[in-house]
């Protein structure tokens, strides 16, 4: 049903990727091992970039490749852009030092 | 288990003195110090066959930052790729070059060394290294190259300009490669520690040994503290801008994405920058991720060719390495033909399979070893990086 790529790459994912550019309002089919996950995209995405393929609460590790990437800063909806603005590192935060 | 590659793999190389083997027979004019490196220059335009570098350093560095400097500029003279060295100095340097000069010379290969001040001035200099350059390549022309394994090459990996194809395509096809390459008996080097924060664990838990466990847990603590130390995040630096353009958002995303570069060999040790392998099969070199630093680290340690992934593309190569460029997507690859060697976007497209994109690469590395120029050697990129871990005194 949908005509754009996606990638997700383990089934712990709470993230996919865009493998072409994905306008709002879109309906993508997020295809996982032995499920399909139907998600309406809320914000533009670009090829390259990541949308949530479930909610994250504010605090919660984002996790790709099966493997922590970040926490989000913010609560994060279905189909929202992930990136940046939402996500932050855990690693190397110097500035977290008190 | 399956053979990833159904032959034994063979190249032409140049067998030095010390039983290694180059896939390039370069004279390279050394400079050791800052302040010979334009008349070093002005020998390379003169002499067909000669190579240098420009950097900016070699005087006023003291303790582990020079032992770091001093280890880099003999590697470069000690790499296979280079038949003979003129090491030049100014003379007056912390980096004196008779010392750099003695220590290349017990690999057994043509070493002399000149000196800038002895010599009385840049121009007398020029006529002294061109005049010994002159018979150096001639040497050099005479070397024929003879049939080696692949079990004899070093092979280096890295990903600079990384965008989110990076983990996808291009860093699991070279992967793929180095799985080839360790299966063939050969080394390839895992670099850019920085760019393994996130993903240690993984590499640690397919260590040889504990002790390789271990150090792979503390190089990875050194360089995060480095950042911690300083009070900044990281990403202020790593991810670059042009990483978080193409949908990177976090280091330790990065850095999964780059550890997939190492396939899924045993990690046999982990090694300092700039120092050459005791073993071989995978090994990890602790540098940092600055592309020309680890590129220069690895050729150092003894490199003859370096794979380097990119997805948003880079002019990059080595004054003695050929360095093999392999884009993460083909729209990439069509804008910056002139720059990249291969394309491992078909991956993304579902046009190829990461396997038969590491397959294509190995044949690369047989064709540019055996002489075939790469795109960054046409176009001179002579790049050159020292990982500095101390201040200028």
């Amino acid at each position: 049903m949908s005509e754009y790529k996606t990638l997700f790459l383990n089934e712990k994912d709470s993230v996919a990727m865009a493998l072409s550019d994905i306008p709002a309002g879109a309906q993508v089919t997020v295809k996982a091992e032995e499920r399909e996950i139907c998600v309406k995209i809320l914000e533009p995405i670009r090829f390259g970039h990541k949308f949530a393929v479930r909610a994250i609460p504010q605090g919660d590790d984002i996790i790709k490749y099966g493997e922590v990437i970040g926490a989000a800063v913010v609560p994060i909806d279905v189909g929202e852009h992930v990136h940046v603005h939402n996500l932050e590192g855990k690693r190397g935060r110097g500035d977290k030092v008190v | 288990m399956t053979r990833l590659f159904n032959e034994k793999l063979q190249f032409w190389g140049y067998r030095r003195s010390d039983g290694r083997v180059g896939v390039r027979n370069h004279v390279l004019i050394l400079p050791t110090i800052t302040c010979a490196t334009q008349t070093a220059q002005r020998v390379t335009e003169l002499v067909s066959g000669t190579v240098t570098f420009i950097h900016q350093h070699g005087c006023a560095q003291v303790g582990t930052d020079y032992d770091q400097t001093a280890r880099t500029y003999a590697g470069m003279g000690m790499n296979p790729n280079v038949y003979g060295v003129i090491v030049l100095g100014l003379g007056c340097e912390t980096h004196q070059a008779h010392r750099i000069g003695d220590e290349i010379a017990k690999c057994g290969k043509p070493v002399q060394t000149v000196s800038i001040q002895e010599h009385g001035g840049t121009l007398q200099t020029i006529a002294e290294v061109a005049k010994i350059a002159v018979k150096m390549v001639q040497d050099a022309s005479m070397v024929q190259r003879e049939l080696c394994d692949f079990s004899e090459l070093i092979v280096g990996t890295e990903c600079g300009g990384s965008d989110a194809c990076s983990g996808l395509s291009a860093n699991p096809a070279v992967g793929r490669t180095s799985d080839m390459l360790v299966e063939q008996g050969g080394t390839a080097i895992l670099a850019e520690t920085t760019e393994l924060i996130g993903a240690e664990h993984l590499l640690a838990n397919r260590a040889a040994h504990d002790s390789v466990a271990k150090k792979a847990y503390a190089v990875i603590k050194m360089m995060e503290n480095r950042s911690i130390q300083m009070g900044v995040d990281i990403r202020t630096g790593n991810p670059s801008p042009g990483n978080i353009e193409g949908g990177l958002s976090s280091l330790e995303e990065k850095s999964l994405g780059a550890a997939t570069k190492s396939g899924t060999s045993r990690l046999e040790e982990v090694i300092d920058y700039a120092q050459r392998p005791t073993k071989k099969g995978l090994v990890w070199m602790d540098t940092p991720g600055h592309d020309i630093e680890q590129l220069t680290g690895m050729v150092a340690g003894g490199a003859q060719i370096v794979l380097f992934t990119s997805g948003r593309g880079t002019p990059t190569g080595s004054p003695i390495a050929p360095v093999i460029k392999i884009s993460t997507n083909t729209p990439m690859f069509e804008r910056m033909n002139e720059n990249m060697d291969l394309d491992a976007g078909t991956i993304v497209d579902g046009k190829e399979t990461v396997g038969e994109v590491g397959g294509r690469i190995m044949k690369e590395i047989q064709a540019v070893a055996n002489g075939k120029l790469t795109k960054a050697e046409i176009l001179k990129q002579h790049d050159f990086g020292i990982w500095r871990i101390g201040p200028t005194f």
